[in-house]
Formats: structure tokens, sequence, C-alpha cells
């Protein structure tokens, strides 16, 4: 799994979870891991053990922590460059799902090696789509719906966010729009200002 | 500043040559080109695009003369707008005369039956700062434009690369501290003083007996001066080969400085074994090394001390020790080796 992916991960583990907790979880998946480089490589079975034992020193079940990690990537401060590399997806909650098939191609072109799962929403009318994503990241249908839940809330945007499959043949999401001007979302200008620019996942 | 306004006819683009004028009404222009302008062929601009007007806001675009409101760099110093379409269907370099001074790339098409012109502007690449100074949305570009997609890179590129930095100067640290801890020298594949330190610090506190030899090359600077430094390392490397020689699995021989090297023989304090094993060492030392053409000859002076010869052993004062007995075997016509004796300890 990419570094940028296994970073993220870290990051959550450590703002949600705490540093300590981090520790003893990375120590557990594998002796004398203390972190992840964003910009390397890692074994995929080590991204799993890594969520095994953040659930077990959790005791939140595995999906838990991946729908947590898809909200923490939107709504905590250290990770505000995905939430803006998001926001640039469109200018409404609707034009945000509907960037969502070409987001794999925007990853690559910033991040060659990182290759998401091929995603198609299908609108089914007024305010409901479907969205699926391919199979390759085990879980991946849980990140995705804590990330479009908190992207609604960015929006200012009223959505159920429903996952109703994520296994071997993928993910699908049902996403209805209830109101797509709900509250006030947060405020996004396409050139970044000073302090909103730090950090990286 | 104001000019009355003007009705808005219908824009057609001209030279159509062959095909019929195609005719816009101004909602379609200002979707189409967000950032175009319709030029009076008195040289006044009449209206212009919904984002450019956001960059005038407080100083309307329409009613001021175009070459008052931006300065021409491509064409130079255009004096008309008949100047300006004689640059019809190429690049226009242009930028606001007043701050900030925005740079834009333009293209301008004359109108149809004399009604003007036509110009569309962009950014280029100075689009980042332009939507910075303008504070610009994704809705002052038209969903065609890839203004949008290229701050997207701008911003991902830029994570991308504070990333790569990051990780460059952790790589950077871990290789000063490996360096650091090493224990190797990297020339004679010996231990090197931080080994030797650690050694003889872990042999002390074992409590183990040991012998430590204190050993100092001769005519080692004149083999460097006279043939270069690659035959001094010829030299270190021959010397090492005869330490790695003499010494046992469990001994330490380590190059602690230019020309000097110091070896432990645990559970060894007999000091006549010791110094027969010094006077060996130096004979396989004093074998001619060639190099080149040339074979390069040195000797070595040696100085021992034995860990019983202290009530308490302790590193600085054992090595000492071995220095000042080394210091008598050189003053005794070097290639020799003499044993530290010591004065009775209280």
């Amino acid at each position: 799994m990419h570094g940028l992916i296994n970073r993220a991960i870290q990051r959550f583990a450590e703002d949600a979870h705490g540093a300590e907790l981090w520790r003893a979880a990375a120590e557990e998946a594998q002796p004398g891991l203390t972190g992840f480089e964003a910009m390397l490589s890692y074994d995929d079975a080590l991204t799993a053990a890594v969520l095994a034992a953040l659930s077990r020193r959790t005791g939140l079940p595995v999906a838990a922590l991946l729908e947590d990690l898809g909200t923490y990537l939107v709504r905590h401060p250290a990770t505000e460059t995905v939430r803006r590399l998001l926001r640039f997806g469109g200018e409404s909650y609707v034009e945000f799902l509907q960037s969502l098939d070409e987001l794999p191609d925007r990853v690559g072109l910033a991040v060659p090696d990182l290759r998401l799962p091929a995603m198609e929403l299908r609108d089914l009318g007024p305010g409901t789509f479907l969205l699926a994503a391919a199979p390759g990241w085990p879980g991946f249908g849980h990140v995705l719906a804590g990330l479009l839940r908190a992207m609604a809330d960015d929006y200012g945007a009223l959505a159920l966010v429903t996952l109703l499959e994520d296994g071997s043949a993928g993910a699908r999401l049902s996403i209805r729009v209830a109101d797509a001007a709900h509250a006030e979302g947060r405020r996004f200008e396409l050139a970044a200002r000073a302090p909103e620019a730090a950090g990286a996942p | 500043m104001n000019a009355p306004r003007l009705p808005d006819p219908p824009v057609a683009a001209g030279r159509c040559e062959g095909a019929a004028p195609v005719a816009l009404c101004r909602a379609a222009l200002d979707a189409l080109m967000p950032m175009h302008l319709v030029v009076a062929p008195t040289g006044h601009i009449r209206a212009c695009g919904p984002t450019l007007a956001r960059l005038r806001a407080d100083c309307p675009l329409p009613g001021a003369r175009l070459l008052e409101a931006f300065e021409f760099l491509r064409p130079a110093a255009p004096l008309s707008l008949s100047d300006l379409l004689a640059a019809a269907g190429r690049r226009l370099s242009l930028r606001f005369r007043a701050a900030p001074r925005t740079a834009f790339k333009g293209l301008i098409v004359p109108l149809a039956a004399g009604q003007g012109a036509l110009m569309n502007l962009s950014f280029g690449i100075g689009a980042v700062a332009a939507v910075a100074d303008h504070r610009l949305t994704a809705a002052d570009f038209a969903p065609t434009d890839l203004t949008v997609e290229l701050l997207y890179l701008v911003e991902a590129k830029s994570a991308a690369m504070e990333e790569w930095r990051r990780l460059s100067r952790k790589l950077e640290g871990a290789r000063s501290a490996a360096e650091e801890q090493a224990l190797t020298d990297a020339l004679t594949g010996l231990r090197n003083r931080r080994a030797l330190e650690e050694a003889l610090g872990r042999l002390i506190a074992s409590g183990q007996r040991f012998g430590l030899m204190h050993l100092d090359l001769d005519r080692f600077k004149a083999v460097n001066d006279s043939l270069g430094h690659a035959a001094g390392d010829a030299v270190l490397g021959a010397v090492a080969r005869a330490l790695r020689a003499e010494v046992r699995e469990e001994d330490i021989a380590a190059r602690v400085g230019g020309d000097e090297f110091v070896l432990l023989f645990p559970g060894v304090t007999d000091t006549a074994r010791l110094e027969r094993l010094a006077r060996r060492i130096i004979a396989r030392i004093e074998e001619p090394v060639p190099f080149g053409a040339q074979l390069c000859r040195v000797s070595a002076s040696v100085g021992v001390t034995v860990s019983s010869a202290y009530r308490r052993p302790e590193p600085e004062r054992m090595l000492r020790d071995a220095d000042e007995a080394l210091y008598a075997a050189k003053r005794a016509g070097r290639g020799q080796a003499r044993v530290h004796r010591p004065a009775p300890e209280g």
C-alpha cells in the first residue's frame, strides 16, 4: 500500500487515539515499526496488520476505524491539504460527487504511483446517487462513507450516505442529497492562504 | 469614467468568409468566455465578461478606453484598435495599468461590418498569483477552462514536494547518525575508535583481564609524502591484513587515528607473550608493500600494557600508559615494542 495511505492511517491514529497507542500498535504490527513515510511504499499485509492492531487496542472494529479515517481526512486541520484538493472537485456537493469519477486520475497526476480504485457515480433521479468503487482496496467503502459524510458537512449540504456493500466485488454507496444548501459550508478559496496551506497527510 | 451604456446588440465574429456568421447573445458570451471584452470601433470597451468585471469592481472597464485600461507588451505600444487588429489571431500580451498589474494572454478578432473587436483574455502561467490577488473561485472560470486544474496541480505538487523534503531531511539525519554509529573504519575494515572504546568499556565492566597494545607506524609520513596518499592507503591496507593475520577471533584490532592502531587481547596478560606477538606484528608490517612499480617500506613501534597491572583498570589510564610505552619504544630506535612498567600503586 502506498505510503500516503499508511501515513494517513498513522496520523489519524496519533491524532484521534494518541501517540502512545499508535506506537504500541505499530510495534505490535511489526517489531521495530515506528511510523510510515508518505513517499515510500509498503507491503499490503503490513497495512492490514497495523489496522488489526489498532482495532485491538482501540476496541473499535476495523470498519469503524476506516470510516473515522475518512472523516478525519476532511475535518482535521492536519490534513487540510486533502480537504482542499477534494474541494477542487466542484463548487457544490453534487458537483463534488460528480467529480469522483475523475478522482483517481486527479490523484494520479499529483502522485503517479498512487492508484485509487476506479469510481463511477450513477445519477438515480433527484438528489439520489449510487457510487460504485472497483475492488482492490479492502475497506475502501468505509473510508469513502466517512469522507463523503464529512464532505457534505464541508459544503453545507444535508446528505444521507449509506454503505450498501464493501467486499470482494468492490464497494457500493447510496447518497441522498436532501438539501444541497442546508447550512453554510466551510469556506474554500482556490488560492491557498498561508495558514491553511500547512500540513500534508 | 462611466460612459452611457450602449445597447447590447448581438455580437458576431467577423471574417466568416463563406460560412454564415454566428451570432451570440451577451449571456452566451459571458458563459463561454467570462474574461472577454467587446471593443467599439472608437477603442472604448463596450462590455466585458463577469470575471473581468470582478477584477475591476471598483473601476468598471465598460466605458474606459482599452489602451488606457491595459498596457500592451505585444504588440508593443499600439496606438489604436486597428494596430491591435493587425495582430488578430496572434497571441497578445498585456497587463492592467493600475495595481494589481495582473498580466494576461489575449486573442483579438474583428467583429462583422466594422462593429469593433472581440478580445478574450486568460491569466496564463500567472494564474496562481492572479487567483490569489483577486480571490477568484471556480465559478469565475468556464468549465472548459483548465485554470482550476492548474491550481489543483500546483497545490498537489507543493504538498508532494513538502513530503519529499521532509523525507530527505529525515534520511539525511539518519545517514549522519548511522555514520556516527558505524563501528567499522571504512578504509581498512578494522574497527574504529568508537568500536574500540565500546569494547574496552565492556571488557573492563566484565572484570575480564586483557592485554592492550598501542601501535604506531614508523616512516608512514615519508611514504605518504613521497608516493602520495594512494600509496599510504595501500600501506594501511597491508597493515590491516597483517593485524588480522596475527590476532585471534576474539581480539579487537582498531584503527584509531591516521596511522595509529589499538589492539585488545581478552584473557592475555602475559607481557612476554604480548611482546613476542608485537615483534611478529612489526616483522609483518616491515615486509615491503608493492605500490605500482614502487615498494613501500614502513615499520611500527608498539607500547603494551595489561589490565592486571592496575587495581582498578580505567580505559583512559590504560591508553595513556600504552602510549607512554609506545613513545619509549620510539625513543629506543623504532621498530620495537615496550611494555609499560607500572609505578607501585598505593
